[in-house]
Formats: C-alpha cells, structure tokens, sequence
C-alpha cells in the first residue's frame, strides 16, 4: 500500500545506479524474467534487445517499482525502488490518449509533479525547469500547442523533455524510435547521444539490431534471462542470436559473411518485423525492413 | 422590454428561483467532475453508479432521512466495492460493474414498489424533480458542491497526472490508489447531488455531454473544465425555462439543451468540427490539385 505521502529515497552516490540480483518475475505458472542479475552504472547506455515477449516490458515494470520480483532485489543508487523519482519513462507512443487537453508545456509539467508535491502548485523554478528541457529538445516554440497537434517525433521529444524536467537520473525508452521517419529517428537519436554525454544513464528497449549495434556502447540481449549483456562486439554472436531468436532464427551462409535471418518485434503489438541482420563480416550489411515502408533503408 | 419580462416572469415563482439556482450549481459540479470521467473513461461506470445508488435513496425515503444520506452511503459502498471487484481481476470490470448495477437498481424499484405513491415516487427518482427542490436541498447541493469543486482543486495536478499516465503517476510515486478512489467518491457524490435536478436516468447527460463539447472547444484541462461548467450551467438553465414555457418535464429539457450544444459544437467547432475538418480536406484537395 503507497503511503500518502512518501519518503523520497536518498541516493547512496558510491552505489551503481542499477543493480538487479537473480530477480524473477512470475505470471502464474510462466516466468516473464528469470533469474535476471546485472549492473548498470552511471551514464551506460544500455540496448536492450530481444524477440516479443522476452520480456522487455516486464524488466523495465521491474526497475520502475510497478511489478515487484517474485525473487531476487532490484537495487537503484544502493536501495529498492519504491521511493526513487528520479526514474524516468518514456512510454510507447501507441499507450497515451493524444486528445487528452494537455498543451506540450502541460504535459512536461507533468514530470514535475512528483518534486512539488501534494497541496503544491508549480512555482517559477519549475516553470524554468520545463522551459529549459524544451529547449533541450528543441521544442520550446511547440509549447502552447496541444499535444495531438504534434507529429509523432515531436511527441517523443516531449516525452524526453518530461523526464527531463523531472531531472530523472535513470531513464528508461520503451521503443522511441518505432513508427519514426528516418528525420524524426535522427533527432531523437541526436538528443540521446547530448544525454549520454551528460552522464544520464538509460535503458532503451529497441526491436532493431542494426541500430542498437551501431549507437549503443552496451548491449542486453534478453529471452527471460540475460542471454549476452557487453559491447555489441561481444553481445551479438551467432550462438547468442540464436539463443535468444531460437526457431525465429535462420542463419545462412552466404559467400562473404553469415546472414542472420529473423522475425524481431516490438512489444507494442506491432507486425512482426522482417529483418535481415548482419554478422560476421567486418561490414554491416544492408538493412532491409519489410514491415515500415516509411522508414528509409539506411546507409 | 418582453424579452427581458419572458426572463423574469418565471422568477416571480419562489419554485423557479431555487430550481434555478440547483440546476446552477448542478450543472457547474457535474461538467467539471464530468472532465475527469470522460477522460478517464468512465462513462458506463457513472452511468451504472446513478442507478447503484437507487437502494440507498429508497431505503432513506421510506426511514424518512434526508435522501442524499441513503444514496451518498450506497455511492461509496458501491464505488469502492467496484474497485475492489476490479482490481481482484478474476471479472472484467465492465462485467463487475454490470452485475452490480441491474441487481442493485432491480433492489430499489422493488423496495419502491412496497409504497401507495409508487408511480409519482419512481418518475421522480428517474428523471428528477427540480421544481420541488426546497431550501434544504439547495443547501445540500451547495455543500456537497463546494466540497468536490475544493477536492478537484486541490488535487488537480495529481488526478491529471493519473488521468493522463498512470504510468507516470506510478513512476512519480503518486498515491495512485487513494487517489483513484478519491475520484470515485467524488463521482457519487456528484450523482447524489445531481438527483434532484435530473434524476437517475439522465444524470450521464449532465457528466458526460458538456465536458464532451468542451474538450472539443479547449487545448488545457483547467480550460476544458471552465467551458464545460458554462456550457452545463447555461444548457440547465435554458433548459428549465424551455420547461417552463412549452410545459415539459424538467430534466430532459436539460439533458436536450446540452445534446443540442453539444451537435452543434461536434459540427463547427474550429479545428476539430465535422464541417470544419471537411473544409480543410477539400482546401488540401485544392491545393494538391
């Protein structure tokens, strides 16, 4: 039972910023995780990646305090995560009602209210917190717009700009880049990289290989449990790929590298997405994505 | 000069002044209460809510209490009662909230039927009886009023939060709980206060359709709120004077008023109207063409 008015955790600033030990997460008889131990510290930028269903969703539940472990302990900055604020999300795009009347600098606002408190109104530091985080993203002249009068990479930047404002130091993206054009994926991508250079340490579940490949320093393959968790280098091999894709995956052997064949998806319940990833060869191969015509092949 | 005595005769009647004043209030306290149930999605469980509350005001009316004690002591035990079913999750909520409703609305018009007056009583409770609201009522209505408007007020950014992304609200430690609660609470007292003025049957009216055109016309919930508490304290008024005038029951006239805003605005308001988005693609077209 949530207390009326909570405590707000205290950081232990020479602890990790997130540390899961052996947690499990059960739904009846089926583990969504199981036995799922690994530390992020602070300003990783970490991809997770794996089939639908690996349990992507239910990790970042974890890590935010909304589903508790069946097993194990998820530790942020040295204590459980029931009184930290300073997680932010960034929901999928398909999860929020865009006719909600909330005006961009309402909805970053938002990220505030946390901070401020019950019996509180906003007062001008946090005006100039939201103010700030707009212009962060880009955003600031969008501020008096509604929110469903935005396309849908300018709502991702909003929703960047919220845990922004709410000064998150562990920040958690379920898909922010699904259903962009290549501009729009671009832009966030832009603003991640200026985060990570700031030290903000962030999780980002994706369904694309190639990307989390090329941008992330630190890659998480996941199938319930934490098949491959290092550089990308390391994480993406073929007996991990195949681990964690299993009959999704066909590896093929082509003349100048091994292909991997597979249906990746999001959790979003999205189509299953056609990809063709590469591996083996010093250079990436072609990206070819069946299912987003609108997203350009790149390179 | 006959226009302004068209207002103004009706109020020589000390009925009209104080069902003036409840259709007023109720039509303030609903469409802004009405803000958060449209945008939470509630618009079936406050439906079924004004026809849970039907034992409770029997069971006041034939102890001879004040009917809104009944109805508010039926309201939160069924508002918290569903919540209770649906978070267990073994029913789907809608179901939960089906069952309740048709059974405990089943239970007051039996326990109604027990009384000489049956037919008089059960129109009343249906469709309201505004010209019959006494002084006392008024008070009531006012009280219970200012206490919801006060609760909304104070909360505002906390319930929109929870209306908006519950998500967020769990991730900002909010009392997400308590809070959902809270609005259920609120939501029956609004219904109790709304009986008088529009009875059981027509209360969704009042809740669901001013709001509806408002957020139709604003970009801001605070704004969404003050049209809706104009658009709902106009419709009522225009409403109970149609009534007066052309001699039809009270709280339909109402309930018409605001559906007849309410078409209006789905067709013209700007941006988002019918006629308006038709125009625009036709512009478009031009343009392309």
């Amino acid at each position: 039972m949530p207390q009326l008015f909570p405590q707000h955790a205290v950081h232990d600033e020479s602890a990790p910023t997130l540390t899961l030990e052996h947690v499990s997460v059960r739904y009846g008889s089926t583990y969504a995780l199981e036995d799922v131990s690994f530390t992020v510290n602070s300003g990783d930028q970490v991809a997770v990646v794996g089939p639908n269903g690996a349990g992507k969703s239910t990790l970042f539940n974890v890590i935010t305090g909304i589903v508790k472990p069946s097993r194990g302990a998820v530790h942020i900055y040295g204590s459980g995560p029931e009184g930290h604020i300073c997680v932010g999300y960034v929901p999928q795009r398909n999860r929020i009602d865009w006719r909600f009347p909330a005006t961009v600098f309402d909805t970053v606002l938002m990220g505030r209210v946390g901070k401020i408190g019950l019996f509180r109104w906003p007062g001008r530091g946090d005006r100039a917190k939201v103010q700030k985080a707009l212009e962060q993203v880009g955003m600031a002249e969008f501020a008096h717009r509604q929110i469903g009068e935005l396309s849908g990479g300018q709502q991702q930047r909003v929703f960047l700009a919220r845990a922004l404002a709410q000064e998150a130091q562990l920040l958690l993206l379920d898909e922010p880049l699904t259903g962009l054009d290549a501009p729009s994926q671009q832009a966030i991508l832009d603003i991640l990289a200026d985060l990570g250079r700031e030290g903000v340490t962030m999780l980002i579940a994706t369904h694309d290989l190639n990307q989390a490949a090329e941008l992330f320093s630190l890659i998480m393959l996941l199938r319930r449990r934490v098949i491959a968790f290092g550089p990308p280098k390391e994480a993406l091999t073929t007996q991990t790929l195949r681990e964690a894709y299993g009959s999704h995956l066909h590896v093929i052997h082509a003349a100048d590298a091994d292909i991997l064949l597979t249906d990746t998806c999001c959790s979003g319940g999205q189509p299953p997405v056609g990809q063709i990833i590469g591996h083996g060869s010093e250079e990436a191969l072609p990206h070819y994505d069946v299912s987003h015509p609108d997203r350009q092949t790149r390179r | 000069m006959a226009a302004l005595n068209w207002l103004v005769e009706p109020l020589s009647y000390g009925f009209m002044w104080r069902a003036l004043l409840a259709a007023i209030m109720v039509g303030i306290i609903c469409s802004v209460i009405g803000a958060y149930v449209i945008l939470q999605g509630m618009a079936f469980f406050g439906d079924a809510l004004a026809h849970i509350i039907l034992p409770g005001i029997v069971f006041a009316f034939l102890l001879g209490w004040p009917l809104a004690v009944g109805a508010l002591i039926a309201g939160v035990l069924a508002a918290v009662g569903i919540g209770a079913l649906s978070q267990r999750g073994e029913l789907r909520e809608d179901t939960a909230i089906g069952i309740i409703f048709a059974g405990s609305f089943a239970l007051g018009v039996a326990m109604l039927s027990t009384v000489d007056s049956y037919a008089v009583d059960l129109s009343h409770i249906l469709f309201g009886d505004v010209l019959g609201a006494s002084r006392s009522d008024l008070w009531i209505t006012f009280g219970l009023g200012l206490l919801v408007l006060l609760t909304v007020f104070a909360f505002y950014k906390e319930f929109m939060v929870l209306a908006f992304d519950p998500t967020l609200a769990k991730v900002l430690r909010l009392p997400a709980t308590f809070l959902r609660y809270l609005l259920l609470v609120l939501v029956a007292v609004t219904i109790v206060v709304s009986l008088q003025t529009v009875g059981v049957a027509l209360v969704l009216a009042m809740l669901v359709t001013p709001a509806a055109a408002a957020q139709l016309l604003t970009r801001r919930l605070w704004t969404m709120m003050a049209v809706a508490a104009f658009i709902g304290a106009f419709s009522n008024v225009v409403g109970l004077y149609l009534s007066f005038y052309i001699n039809i029951a009270s709280g339909p006239a109402m309930v018409l008023v605001t559906t007849g805003i309410f078409v209006l605005v789905f067709l013209f308001a700007p941006e988002r109207g019918l006629l308006w988005r038709a125009g625009r693609d036709r512009r478009k077209e031009r343009m392309a063409g």
